[in-house]
């Protein structure tokens, strides 16, 4: 039987144009020698020449791999432990459909509503403490409360699929509670934990509105100074640029998908 | 003398050992793992996240203080300012971005459904081995940057661009006009930043779908809008209703698309609390509208999940 129409084969490359058209142009725009407006003026490598000497945008790079990177390596081990600690344990009833409600919370808040509630907390914080004033510290902070329940929930599903019989196996052969855990569960959940590690840093490398909220003076990172050009006006540096962070995003969407063919998120 | 039992010979405190996952341990060794694990994201999760949220409830009703801190007298002013009673007498302002907010998400979802329902189909009629390709390509703008896809919309959507020179061609709008800001941009910006999200989890269920039910359906003569309505929604709904609940709940509380392409002209909620939390410095009151962001977020989430529920059941 015929699955699909005329109609839907037409409305599917209009789809794949609409989405693909504005990201194009950036690109286009991005090999532009005219240095005013959108007129095109011929070919030219001299934006991207132009942010290899803008330190600005070289430091904003700088903090965005920074934040990346921390936030992913703190959110999977924690992300992993509490996929342990919540789906290997007993739990009463009650408390597990509680629990649950909670690790689903940061999937289920809206950027905005998460970007509030991090600059309420930190303010208390900061209140009481003094310390946490806004800066890479308390993004690194706010990225890995969201980064956490995405790990968990990628740990869990490998949790739920290895079961308990290696596990159990291995504790009847007298090995210790640490080397089951080092030895044989970690080693079986490798495959969640990657998984995980790879959305985790993905989400931060994407993520705009929580950075916007909780960002301190210096600490801006490349979605950050992007808004901030663009709300000055557009320069051509800004589609160079863009056109890096797309081919980067390109890069790791294919990893992912050559990495984990099976899994969906 | 006493006779000698066998739990006496044993050491006291493998009398109260049980069997866990293989392991002789005590509940205590159990219960002190069990901590271990889970506290610190349960921490992170609670302070950071779940009690802020909790206390909107309390920071809404506070005042804004002089400098823009907090004071802790009550207050309803908050209250009265989001229905419209403000410095300047009633206006309807808030009141409106608050409306705009759930019709702009309302009709996103609905343009976003009405759109991925043919992409679903085309992409799971691809050969097996070519769809890993059509889904990547679909990924790629799922992955990237929010804020480089809506400004790439500022460019094509500029005044000196073949779609705005179509349209004044066309007459309906004068020669040389930029299309932002404006509702339009807002619509076209929103429609290309969710459409991935529905399309996706939608794929994923028509890819599993059972096509006897549908043929089954033309052989009864079904019309189309039947076979839809029968064969093929029932089957897609588990998908559908993810996709509904991915653009939804962000579209309401989106603040970058209206920012960069809907200008001061159309606002969103999303940028009232942003603006309080930013520039006009006055956190109860961006308190407030972020509670009534939050509830019909709450709404919005108990709604699907009964629809669901209930249209599964069926």
């Amino acid at each position: 039987m015929k699955r699909t129409s005329t109609l839907s084969n037409l409305t599917s490359v209009f789809i794949f144009i609409f989405l693909y058209l504005p990201m194009l142009s950036v690109v286009m725009f991005s090999f532009n020698a005219s240095d005013m407006g959108l007129k095109w003026g011929g070919f030219s490598l001299k934006w991207y020449q132009q942010l290899v000497h803008n330190e600005l945008i070289l430091w904003a790079a700088w903090n965005t791999l920074v934040l990346a990177v921390v936030s992913t390596a703190f959110s999977t081990l924690i992300g992993t432990m509490l996929a342990i600690g919540l789906y290997r344990f007993p739990w009463k009833k009650r408390t597990a459909g509680k629990l649950n409600v909670l690790l689903h919370l940061p999937v289920v808040t809206p950027d905005i509503i998460f970007a509030v509630a991090l600059v309420i907390a930190f303010s208390v914080i900061r209140y009481t403490t003094g310390l946490f004033e806004l800066g890479l510290t308390t993004m690194i902070v706010g990225h890995i409360t969201f980064q956490i329940a995405f790990v968990a929930l990628a740990v869990r599903g490998r949790l739920e699929l290895i079961g308990h019989d290696v596990e159990e196996a291995a504790c009847d052969l007298y090995a210790g509670y640490w080397r089951v855990l080092t030895r044989v569960l970690l080693p079986m959940l490798k495959p969640g934990i990657i998984a995980g590690a790879m959305l985790a840093f993905t989400l931060s490398l994407d993520d705009f509105v929580i950075s916007f909220f909780t960002c301190g003076p210096k600490s801006t990172t490349l979605p950050l100074f992007i808004y901030a050009s663009v709300k000055r006006g557009i320069t051509p540096e800004i589609h160079a640029l863009s056109t890096i962070v797309m081919l980067v995003t390109i890069a790791s969407v294919a990893l992912m998908q050559k990495l984990s063919p099976n899994t969906k998120h | 003398m006493k006779r000698l039992e066998r739990d006496d010979l044993l050491p006291q405190e493998t009398s109260n050992v049980i069997l866990h996952r293989g392991e002789m341990v005590r509940p205590s060794v159990i219960r002190t793992r069990q901590a271990i694990f889970v506290t610190p994201g349960l921490l992170i999760i609670i302070f950071l996240l779940a009690l802020p949220c909790l206390s909107l409830f309390v920071v809404s009703f506070l005042t804004r203080g002089e400098y823009g801190d907090i004071e802790m007298t009550f207050t309803l002013d908050n209250v009265r300012r989001m229905l419209g009673y403000g410095f300047f007498g009633w206006s309807a302002d808030n009141l409106l971005i608050l409306w705009r907010s759930v019709v702009v998400a309302f009709m996103t979802t609905l343009l976003c459904i009405l759109l991925s329902y043919p992409l679903a189909f085309f992409l799971a009629s691809r050969p097996a081995n070519k769809r890993v390709l059509w889904l990547t390509v679909l990924l790629v703008p799922f992955w990237t940057n929010l804020v480089i896809r809506t400004y790439a919309w500022l460019l094509v959507l500029d005044g000196n661009m073949p779609f705005a020179r179509f349209l004044s061609f066309l007459h309906i709008t004068e020669p040389g006009t930029t299309l932002y800001p404006s509702q339009f941009a807002v619509y076209i910006g929103m429609v290309s930043v969710f459409l991935p999200f529905v399309a996706l989890p939608l794929y994923t269920a028509v890819e599993k779908m059972d096509w006897s039910i549908v043929e089954a359906a033309h052989d009864l003569y079904s019309s189309p809008w039947r076979v839809f309505r029968h064969a093929v929604l029932p089957q897609t709904l588990p998908g559908l209703s993810v996709g509904i609940t991915m653009t939804f709940v962000p579209a309401m509380g989106m603040f970058v698309v209206p920012d960069m392409l809907g200008g001061a002209r159309y606002m969103l909620v999303g940028n009232l609390i942003q603006q309080q939390f930013g520039t006009s410095r006055d956190w109860p009151f961006g308190a407030a509208l972020s509670l009534v962001l939050m509830v019909l977020t709450l709404g919005a989430l108990v709604a699907a999940t009964r629809g669901s529920k209930k249209k599964g059941a069926r």
